[in-house]
């Protein structure tokens, strides 16, 4: 397979942010209380991942390497405040729904991450195709929790009612907060039951790192972090 | 007066900072397994999350505010918080060795936790002064350490507990979150 077509492979299925690898997870709770909200967030976090993948590697050979977890975060930084202005330009209504979250984008594990584990070793070109498919699949996720929790909390998709309230009832507790943990709860669930297949057919998926298991060593922040044995303990 | 008050309630129980805005989700499915290493995890975030409120807080005031350069404050922000963190560690390991003792390994951890910078975002978007910004702080940092606290102890009775192959580890830990933000709803109605 050509090798940019892999990274995309691998971004959207093979290691999905939020299906396999579960990172990122602030962001997949607070914003798909809809699935508009689900594309939006994830679709400006693919721009920031793709443009800092592009940045740092092409930075990567003058950037020393002491200090380049905090040139990673202005970096990050910069691109996140250019994006959170032009969506507030562009699409304010999205840019207001998704409020302290498209800042917080500069937080999110898995742009360091990428930065960390891919960006800063490999050419620019595949630090592009990488971004491009670990965003979609971020985007993928996110979206894809939201239509599930706006179809069961609204009855809707996208926006349009497609159940019509005469006869469904929404359950308005999906599209609320505990909704929110409790898809993702399922969601891991199901993920336990296919990774159980996949073993027994000896094709193990990745296993899930970063924030949910408590794994230090693909969090992006790892290498200023003196903190990993109060983790595993 | 009052409005501090509710104010305070409001960020600490209300609108609890994991049960309903979602920030400072890893610490708290990380680090929740005891009640002690919850409790201390809490008590780094709420040291932390009070004193970048209020540096931040002064930063916005008479750097960024006369400067303006009120667009720069994410950038600003993630690195005061992420320098703050190194240099409140440095202190306390060198002046305060008990008080390291039980929060220095957690602090390094919420170098970039989300909350942190979370809750100083809020603080600029909501107009709030220096000392409302602290209390804002304070409280958002109190409501983690309940949430943090409450679910450990929750895990440590699951411990013993039953659950289906598929549910164990983080998918029961989420379920319990579920309960606990259905619980925390039941404070809507306080303020």
């Amino acid at each position: 397979m050509n090798k940019n077509v892999e990274r995309l492979y691998n971004g959207i299925i093979k290691e999905n942010p939020t299906f396999v690898l579960m990172l990122g997870m602030c962001p997949t709770l607070a914003v798909t209380s809809s699935a508009i909200n689900g594309l939006g967030m994830g679709l400006s976090t693919t721009v920031v991942l793709i443009l800092s993948n592009l940045l740092i590697s092409a930075f990567r050979k003058v950037i020393p390497n002491g200090v380049r977890m905090p040139a990673y975060i202005v970096i990050v930084a910069s691109l996140v405040t250019i994006v959170q202005f032009v969506m507030e330009a562009y699409t304010p209504s999205l840019s207001a729904s998704l409020g302290v979250y498209i800042p917080l984008i500069v937080v999110n594990c898995i742009i360091l991450g990428r930065a960390e584990s891919y960006a800063s070793k490999n050419p620019i070109v595949l630090s592009i195709f990488d971004g491009i498919g670990m965003g979609l699949g971020f985007t993928v996720g996110l979206t894809s929790i939201g239509l599930v929790r706006e179809f069961l909390g609204a009855g809707q998709l996208f926006g349009h009612q497609v159940l019509s309230l005469d006869w469904f009832t929404p359950i308005t507790i999906f599209v609320m907060a505990p909704g929110a943990f409790l898809v993702l709860a399922f969601l891991v669930a199901g993920m336990n039951i296919i990774r159980k297949k996949m073993d027994a057919k000896g094709k193990p998926l990745a296993a899930p790192s970063g924030c949910l298991t408590g794994d230090c060593a693909s969090c992006g922040q790892s290498a200023m972090c003196t903190g990993k044995k109060a983790k595993t303990e | 007066m009052k409005e501090l008050i509710l104010l305070a309630v409001g960020a600490a129980i209300v609108n609890n900072v994991v049960l309903s805005q979602f920030l400072g989700i890893c610490p708290f499915l990380g680090v929740s397994k005891k009640t002690e290493t919850a409790a201390g995890m809490g008590g780094a975030v709420i040291f932390v999350i009070t004193i970048s409120s209020f540096i931040t807080a002064l930063i916005y005031k008479f750097i960024l505010t006369p400067l303006h350069i009120e667009y720069l404050k994410t950038i600003v922000y993630i690195l005061v918080i992420a320098a703050l963190v190194q240099f409140v560690e440095m202190f306390l390991k060198k002046s305060l060795p008990a008080l390291y003792q039980s929060l220095g390994v957690y602090l390094p951890l919420i170098t970039t936790n989300c909350a942190v910078l979370g809750v100083c975002l809020t603080n600029v978007t909501k107009e709030y002064g220096i000392g409302t910004s602290v209390l804002n702080g304070f409280s958002t940092a109190l409501g983690f350490f309940i949430a943090i606290v409450i679910m450990a102890g929750i895990r440590e009775k699951i411990e013993y507990n039953d659950i289906p192959k598929t549910f164990q580890g983080t998918a029961i830990v989420l379920i319990t979150a579920c309960l606990m933000s259905i619980a925390f709803m039941g404070f809507s109605g306080m303020i």
